[in-house]
């Protein structure tokens, strides 16, 4: 199926970046009227996967994340969150809850925090490759929710 | 943006404002770990009130400053969590360490 829209965009992985990366996507997915409570999870969600570009796969060195945004009919959403750096060794153990690599101030919540907010994640990861993080979500469109 | 600090007599409280992300979290960290060493405050108070947004770097927030007065002795309680961030703290298991206080909830009389 073709998207009926399509954005891409990419950055270097300064943290103050965070803010900048989940409020482009947010604008761009915002045409398709989603509600504020459906914006806020996306942002959080793409917040997660921009941040674990820059603590764990730059680990504070200067890379490029790439960020690709796909709209389809009925509203299907799938974002596209990629770097080309240290990647994860063991994707299953990464992704549980709790699991961190990142010490006293990271929580190992991101990939839970994705995985509830967003309908679907999917990560491909090759060490020293880097890592892609697919999000999907469905925009309930106003018609439907108006009942 | 950033956070404001108030001691008082055996309390410090921190009003936390905008958003809570990786970026943002360093300084706000370092702001509040420096007035807490300095003042062995019985209760560090995190006053969530004015934040517009927060990921999973809020929750190590909250817990390496849960870490911070269990080592001082002293206690941490979050208070005044806005509704659209209730439910990335109960997803974090936070609830259960006893330091959330809700909007709606009467005040804990330990801490009165
Ligand atoms: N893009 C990535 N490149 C390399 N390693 C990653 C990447 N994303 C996640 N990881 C690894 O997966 C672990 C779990 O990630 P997750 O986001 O769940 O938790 P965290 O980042 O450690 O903590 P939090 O997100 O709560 O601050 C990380 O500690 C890191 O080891
Ligand atoms: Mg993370």
């Amino acid at each position: 199926m073709q998207p009926i829209n399509e954005m891409k965009f990419e950055f270097i992985s300064r943290s103050s970046n965070e803010s900048f990366a989940r409020a482009t996507v947010a604008a761009f997915i915002s045409q398709i009227d989603p509600t504020i409570s459906e914006l806020a999870d996306i942002k959080t969600a793409v917040s997660e996967a921009v941040t674990n570009c820059i603590v764990h796969a730059y680990n504070n060195k200067f890379g490029t994340i790439y960020i690709s945004v796909k709209i389809y009919e009925n509203g299907r959403v799938i974002i596209k969150i990629r770097d080309k750096g240290c990647g994860i060794e063991n994707i299953d153990k990464a992704m549980e809850p709790l699991f961190t690599t990142g010490g006293e101030e990271r929580a190992g919540l991101g990939f839970a925090v994705m995985q509830s907010f967003m309908d679907n994640i999917k990560v491909i990861s090759k060490p020293n490759k880097g890592t892609t993080v697919t999000l999907e979500k469905s925009i309930i469109p106003r018609i439907v929710k108006n009942g | 943006m950033g956070v404001k600090l108030v001691s008082q007599g055996e309390e410090v409280i921190a009003f936390i404002n905008g958003d809570i992300d990786h970026h943002s979290a360093s300084d706000i960290r370092k702001e509040i770990d420096a007035i807490t060493e300095e003042k062995w405050p019985q209760l560090l108070k995190l006053d969530f009130s004015s934040v517009q947004f927060m990921d999973s770097s809020g929750i190590g927030l909250i817990m390496g400053r849960y870490k911070l007065m269990q080592r001082l002795g002293g206690k941490l309680l979050i208070v005044n969590i806005p509704s659209h961030i209730i439910r990335l703290i109960k997803l974090s298991g936070l609830s259960e360490l006893g330091i959330i206080k809700r909007e709606d909830e009467t005040i804990d009389a330990t801490h009165k």
